[in-house]
Formats: C-alpha cells, sequence, structure tokens
C-alpha cells in the first residue's frame, strides 16, 4: 500500500513540476500578498491632513494649533484663508480635518466662558476619521487640563501643587508599537493556505475527471483510501512548506515577532490543513469542470476570508453572523497564529482551537472521502 | 466594423453563457454575496468592548469613575476581578481587550490633589480595535478628570468663571455624519464585483475557444479581430451593467447608503472602468490559452490590487510613499475614489474630472492593447 502511495505522490509532484502555471500559483502569489499585507494593509493613522483657518491669531489659539502640529499624527498641510478655502480642501479629500478657531477665541477664555473651536471632519473612511477624532480629543483635553492649572496659578499659585488629575496610563500588550503588521503578517499565513490547499485539492481531482484519466486510476488496482491519500498529501506537504515560507519571511524580513512554541503552530496548521484538504475534496465530489471547481472554491473562500477575523473584527459583527465563524475553521487558525506569534501562549490557553479544527476537520474529511468513495464506484 | 457581424457575435456568446448556468450564476449572485458580507461583516468601528476591572480601591471615587465606563456605549463591563492572574489570563485567551486598573490609594490621592494615574492593559494584538479602545478609554478618563478638576476648584472657592470648561470642541462630520463603516465600505463592493465579473468571466472566453478548438471556425469566417473582441465583450459589458445596477439599489434601498450624486455621472465611471476589466480579462484570454491559468492571472493582476491597493478598505495616503506610488497605476483607484465621491460627497462629473480621465486613458490605452495582442495571435 505504501509503495502505491508513494508512486502516486511522484506523478503528482512530475504533474506540478510540469505545469508551468502551477508553479506561478504556487510561488508568485504568496510572494505578492505578503509584500502588500506588509506594507500596505494598514489600519494605522500616522499622519491625519489637517488644514488650520485661525481667525483669532493670538497666543492661546496659536498654542492650542501648535500642540496639532508638535503631536506628529496631524501634519498641516495648508493655512486656510477662509471658510470656503477650508472647505473646498476637505471637499476635495486633500485634507481630513479642518480646524476652525474663530475671532474672539483667546478673549473668551480669559472671561473665563467656554470657547469653541470648530472640526470638519471628513468621514468618508470612517475608521479613519475615528482615530483622528480620539487624537483631537487626547489633545483637547490636555490643553483645557493645562489652561485650568495656569489660570488656577495666576489665582491661587499655592494651590496648583495640589489641583487633582487623573491620567489613563496606557500598558498595550503584545503589540507596542500598534503596528498593523504583526496584525496582518501572521493572518496571511491562514489565508494564503486556505486558498492554495482547497484549490489544489479541488483542481486535483477534477482535473482527472475532465481529462478522462480517472477511468484508468479506477481500473488500476490502486483503492480508493490510498488514490484519496495520494492526491492530498501534496496538497498537505505544500501547505506546510508555503506556511514555512511565510513565517521565516514575516519574522526575518517583517521583524514580526515569533514568542510561541514552534510545534503549538505546526500543530494548529496541520490541524487546519485537515479541514481545507476536506473542503477541497468535498469540491471534487460535487463538480465535473475545472471552471466549476474555480466558481465552487470562490464561493467557499469569500466567506471564509471575511467571516474569519483576518482583517474585521468578529466581535463588532452582527450575532448571526458571530455564529457563523463558529463554523470557519479559519477563524481558530488566525488565533492559533497571532497566539503563537505574538502573545508566545501554548496548549493551555489554545486547546479549544485546536479541539474546533480537529471536530471540523474530522467532520468535514469523512463526509468527502465517503462521497467520493460513493462516486468513484 | 460590422455592426451585423458584431451582433451575431454576441449573439452567440450569450448563448453561451445562457448554457453555462454556474457562470451566470457567479455573475448574478456575486454582488449579493459580497454585499451580505461586507455590508454586515465589516465594522471596523469597537462598540462594546469586553473590559475586565480590578479596583483596588473600592471606594466612592473608582465607582463614580467606573460608572462612567459602563455608561459608554463603547464598553462593556464584563467581569470585576481581584487579581491580576485573571487579567492576564482573559487577555492570553481573548476574553478581554481591556482591563482597568485602579490603585489602591486613588480616593485619597484625589482628595490630597496632585496626578493619579489610572492602569489601561490593553490587548493591541488587533491594533486598530486596541487604538480605538484607549481612544475611548481616554476620552472617558479625560471627562472624569475635568470634572473632578471642576468640582474641586469650587470647593476651594476659586472664582466662578475658572470652573467653566475652557475648551468646547464642535465637531462636524462632513459626507458620513454617523461614521458608518458600512457607508465607506458600500460603495466599493462595486468596484470590487465588476473588477471580479468584469475580469473572471471576461478572461475565459479567448481560452474556452481555444481548449474547445472553436477558435478555428471563427478565424476562417470573414469576421475582423476586432469584431470578435467587440462582440464578445458586449455580452458581459450588459451582465456588468446589470450587476452594478443591482449593487447600488440594494446599497442604497437595503444597507441605506446616502446617494448624493447623480446616476449619469455613476454611469459614465462604470462604463469606462467595466471597458478597462473587460479589456484586461481579454488580454489575459489571449495571452494565456487555459482557463484555470488564466483566471489564477485574472485574480493576481485584478482582485489582488484592487483589494489591497485601490482605497477600497486601507486608506491610500497612509501608505508608504513608494506603495503609494503604485496605487496611481491600478485603474481601480481611480473608481473608487469616483464611487465613494458620488455616494457620499455628491461630486459631479467636473469635480471628479482627473478621476475621469484617468479611466478615459486606460480604457483607449487597454482597448488598443487588447486589439493589437488578439490580432497578433490570430494569425
Amino acid at each position: 500500500m505504501l509503495a502505491r502511495i508513494f508512486h502516486m505522490l511522484v506523478k503528482e509532484f512530475l504533474q506540478l513540476r510540469r505545469d508551468r502555471y502551477a508553479r506561478i500559483r504556487l510561488v508568485v502569489p504568496p510572494l505578492i500578498q505578503m509584500v502588500m499585507f506588509g506594507y500596505a494593509a494598514t489600519f494605522e493613522v500616522h499622519s491625519v491632513a489637517t488644514v488650520v483657518l485661525d481667525r483669532d491669531n493670538s497666543q492661546e489659539s496659536r498654542d492650542l494649533v501648535s500642540r496639532f502640529t508638535a503631536n506628529g499624527r496631524f501634519e498641516v498641510i495648508a493655512i486656510a484663508g477662509d471658510e470656503v478655502d477650508l472647505a473646498q480642501l476637505v471637499d476635495r479629500g486633500r485634507a481630513t480635518i479642518g480646524i476652525q478657531i474663530r475671532c474672539g477665541f483667546a478673549a473668551q477664555l480669559r472671561k473665563g466662558v467656554t470657547a469653541p473651536v470648530q472640526l470638519i471632519v471628513d468621514g468618508t473612511n470612517s475608521n479613519t476619521a475615528l482615530i483622528a477624532l480620539g487624537y483631537v480629543n487626547r489633545i483637547a483635553t490636555a490643553f483645557a487640563s493645562d489652561y485650568a492649572s495656569n489660570s488656577v496659578a495666576r489665582v491661587a499659585p499655592a494651590l496648583l501643587r495640589v489641583i487633582p488629575s487623573v491620567e489613563l496610563e496606557e500598558r498595550p500588550w503584545y503589540n507596542p508599537g500598534f503596528e498593523s503588521r504583526w496584525f496582518f503578517v501572521p493572518g496571511v499565513i491562514g489565508s494564503l493556505m486556505l486558498v492554495i490547499t482547497v484549490n489544489l485539492t479541488a483542481f486535483a481531482v477534477v482535473r482527472e475527471r475532465e481529462i478522462g484519466t480517472l477511468e484508468q486510476v479506477m481500473v488500476s488496482p490502486i483503492r480508493p483510501m490510498e488514490f484519496i491519500l495520494g492526491k492530498t498529501l501534496p496538497s498537505f506537504l505544500v501547505g506546510l512548506v508555503e506556511a514555512t515560507l511565510i513565517t521565516l519571511v514575516g519574522t526575518l524580513w517583517f521583524r514580526v515577532p515569533f514568542r510561541g512554541d514552534p510545534l503549538v503552530l505546526l500543530l494548529g496548521v496541520s490541524l487546519f490543513l485537515t479541514c481545507t484538504l476536506g473542503m477541497g475534496l468535498l469540491i471534487s465530489t460535487v463538480c465535473k469542470t475545472q471552471q466549476q471547481a474555480f466558481a465552487s472554491s470562490f464561493f467557499i473562500m469569500t466567506p471564509g476570508f471575511t467571516l474569519s477575523g483576518f482583517s474585521f473584527p468578529i466581535a463588532s459583527m452582527p450575532l448571526a453572523m458571530q455564529w457563523l465563524t463558529y463554523l470557519n475553521p479559519l477563524r481558530y487558525l488566525l488565533v492559533v497564529l497571532r497566539g503563537t506569534f505574538l502573545k508566545g501562549v501554548g496548549l493551555g490557553v489554545l486547546w479549544p482551537q485546536m479541539l474546533a479544527m480537529a471536530v471540523i476537520g474530522a467532520t468535514v474529511l469523512s463526509v468527502s472521502v465517503f462521497r467520493f468513495r460513493k462516486s468513484l464506484d | 466594423m460590422n455592426l451585423k457581424r458584431v451582433a451575431a457575435i454576441s449573439r452567440k456568446e450569450f448563448l453561451q453563457v445562457r448554457r453555462d448556468p454556474r457562470s451566470l450564476l457567479i455573475a448574478l449572485f456575486m454582488p449579493i454575496m459580497l454585499l451580505g458580507l461586507l455590508g454586515y461583516g465589516v465594522r471596523l468601528d469597537a462598540k462594546h468592548v469586553p473590559i475586565y476591572v480590578f479596583d483596588r480601591d473600592g471606594s466612592q471615587d473608582s465607582q463614580a469613575l467606573l460608572k462612567r465606563f459602563q455608561a459608554s456605549e463603547y464598553f462593556d463591563l464584563a467581569r470585576v476581578v481581584d487579581n491580576y492572574g485573571e487579567i492576564t489570563a482573559a487577555i492570553d485567551a481573548g476574553r478581554c481587550k481591556l482591563a482597568l486598573v485602579v490603585p489602591p490609594d486613588f480616593a485619597r490621592r484625589l482628595r490630597d490633589g496632585g496626578g493619579v494615574a489610572v492602569q489601561a492593559i490593553v490587548d493591541a494584538t488587533d491594533d486598530n480595535t486596541a487604538n480605538l479602545a484607549i481612544g475611548y478609554a481616554s476620552a472617558v478618563v479625560g471627562g472624569f478628570s475635568q470634572d473632578v478638576q471642576l468640582d474641586w476648584m469650587r470647593r476651594h472657592g476659586l472664582p466662578d468663571r475658572s470652573a467653566t470648561p475652557p475648551l468646547s470642541i464642535e465637531f462636524r462630520t462632513w459626507y458620513n455624519e454617523e461614521l458608518e463603516s458600512r457607508n465607506f465600505i458600500i460603495p466599493g463592493v462595486v468596484a470590487l464585483v465588476m473588477t471580479l465579473v468584469g475580469a473572471l468571466l471576461s478572461s475565459l472566453t479567448i481560452a474556452r475557444e481555444w481548449e474547445r478548438g472553436t477558435m478555428e471556425q471563427l478565424v476562417s469566417t470573414p469576421v475582423t479581430a476586432r469584431e470578435i473582441m467587440v462582440g464578445k465583450l458586449i455580452p458581459y459589458f450588459l451582465i456588468g451593467l446589470i450587476d452594478a445596477a443591482l449593487c447600488v439599489a440594494v446599497g442604497i434601498g437595503w444597507f441605506q447608503v446616502p446617494f448624493r450624486g447623480t446616476v449619469a455621472t455613476l454611469f459614465v465611471a462604470t462604463a469606462l472602468f467595466l471597458t478597462v476589466v473587460l479589456g484586461i480579462g481579454f488580454m489575459i484570454s489571449v495571452a494565456i490559452p487555459n482557463q484555470l491559468g488564466a483566471s489564477v492571472i485574472a485574480i493576481l493582476v485584478t482582485l489582488l490590487p484592487m483589494n489591497m491597493l485601490s482605497g477600497f478598505a486601507f486608506p491610500i495616503d497612509q501608505m508608504p510613499a513608494p506603495i503609494r506610488a503604485v496605487t496611481y497605476l491600478v485603474w481601480g483607484r481611480y473608481y473608487v475614489t469616483i464611487l465613494k465621491a458620488v455616494f457620499l460627497k455628491g461630486s459631479g462629473l467636473r469635480a471628479l474630472a482627473g478621476p475621469l480621465f484617468a479611466l478615459v486613458v486606460y480604457a483607449a490605452v487597454v482597448g488598443t492593447l487588447a486589439t493589437r495582442a488578439f490580432r497578433k495571435t490570430l494569425t
């Protein structure tokens, strides 16, 4: 039996080597995806393009504006001459935020009347806008607090030392620099393995059927189980090699830390592969042509990708969608990936994810093997 | 170009599409699936972040601060714990994103005066959620701090006028007043669907003829290369337009995304964009006479840049300069800009002249290259 499986493996790899497009498919997408997710995918907001209209032009208003420039998160791209100017810069998308300080700002502050500052935000990209508003809030709070202590200092200098204030001390764990890259790069391993191994397995069998070589296989002495193993093992190996490749590029080139145990990651990746190979086989039992297989795998992969927590947090989805994510093996692998890379946690924490993938993998794989054997007879 | 022959080729292609229900299903079901998935599944704003609290003070003051967190829609108080170990375990397992630790002498130090720090331990694995959560938390703490100060000033008999908050920021959010993720994602989905339908379907048209051996028959008829191309692409152009209309209708009618521009602007941009993606798909089809290979290359060349480099989800102005330079080559970038502007800003043809011009140039170049490449392979 082992000899027959071995011969099939040799045949499969020979076929893979001869197929020019297969090689492109296996090597180019991972590299391109890696570069794009490493460099282009970011929800970080480094610099918010800001336009300022300072009508007051007092010491106080300039102090406020300089807090924006000193913060490093805002980049003042223009000083507006009037409201129309300011509105146009935001309208054309050149500035995300417009700050307008009216005449009498300093006078109001000195009188002890609350001084309004108008802030126009381009909300088109809601996420950028929200993060920018967070930065603005922090600056405004600091300005208000400093101003209050200054006014106390003027009236009652002795009290200044004891004016109370409460601050938030940030302790960001696991990703102290808030780098999107650290979040995305481990995830790329999972999403790429999903795409590559499902496709590979699905096409491997469908192609034999479309070309008509499946009949030859059936008249040979090979048993269905051996045939299935021979078809899925190459995808399994390719999956492992891809995972290793991306892990190396991620840690060596993009400097994403790997804090956990590689063996735990290997276990997670292997369990995940049983799920994707099962899905690929299942597609092969349903489809007659390669184009159908392509369309079907697309219909499985798009939801698999979107509902995994790869880039959009599951906790923010509607409840019905959150339940659906429990059926998605990628959801669990991503927890394992980020857990081993960033958190350095082991099986003590990750066992529920491992168990879930094992259950899903066993179910999908046995259903597909059963259906496949039936379609062979 | 003989219009009769073009129409004949189109009819043949239409019949082929109709006979292949799976492809038709992709074309019609895809928009609905993508809209549903992305319209409901994509929320980047973090509301109801589960927080753990370790109140080492247990005073009235610390309770007052925690009440503010409870009152905020951004946080859900998941659990009150009495040691650090539970916090560590919960963050490791992903049960909580943010944990607040109030120091044991919180109330006393507030009374005596001076600064007090409340610790916010945040799981920064997901940097975006963490960043938003810290922003909300510091707003809550900042508000609390300001009230404590004002109260303190009043009690110390400082003049009333120093007891009003000095600054108030009037936020005016334009174009997407509620800051809904959906409103910026859904217009982009139109571009995503056009890319998929346009490139994937057309990338298989010529490959299919080669694989089935029907190309020789086509070549032996008097029909010219350009007639074949135009005739073959017309059905997909129409399917694309129907899909666009479907997306826009569902986006406005179901997801309540505002539509402030004119249908005419949208139509012009969509027609141009479709010409570009269909042309690209056609070129791939000419270059790679193998269905599987063609579809993979089509994904690589069209879908991936559309997803990552068009500004559809990731803001272009935050990318590093070399990547930002590359985005100017991505045709999807211009269409996404137009879609978002037409939907949310209501911009017209004049305001969008720049990106529209870029699409015109692309359409012309792609159209010319595609005909030339096709003519070459035929001879």
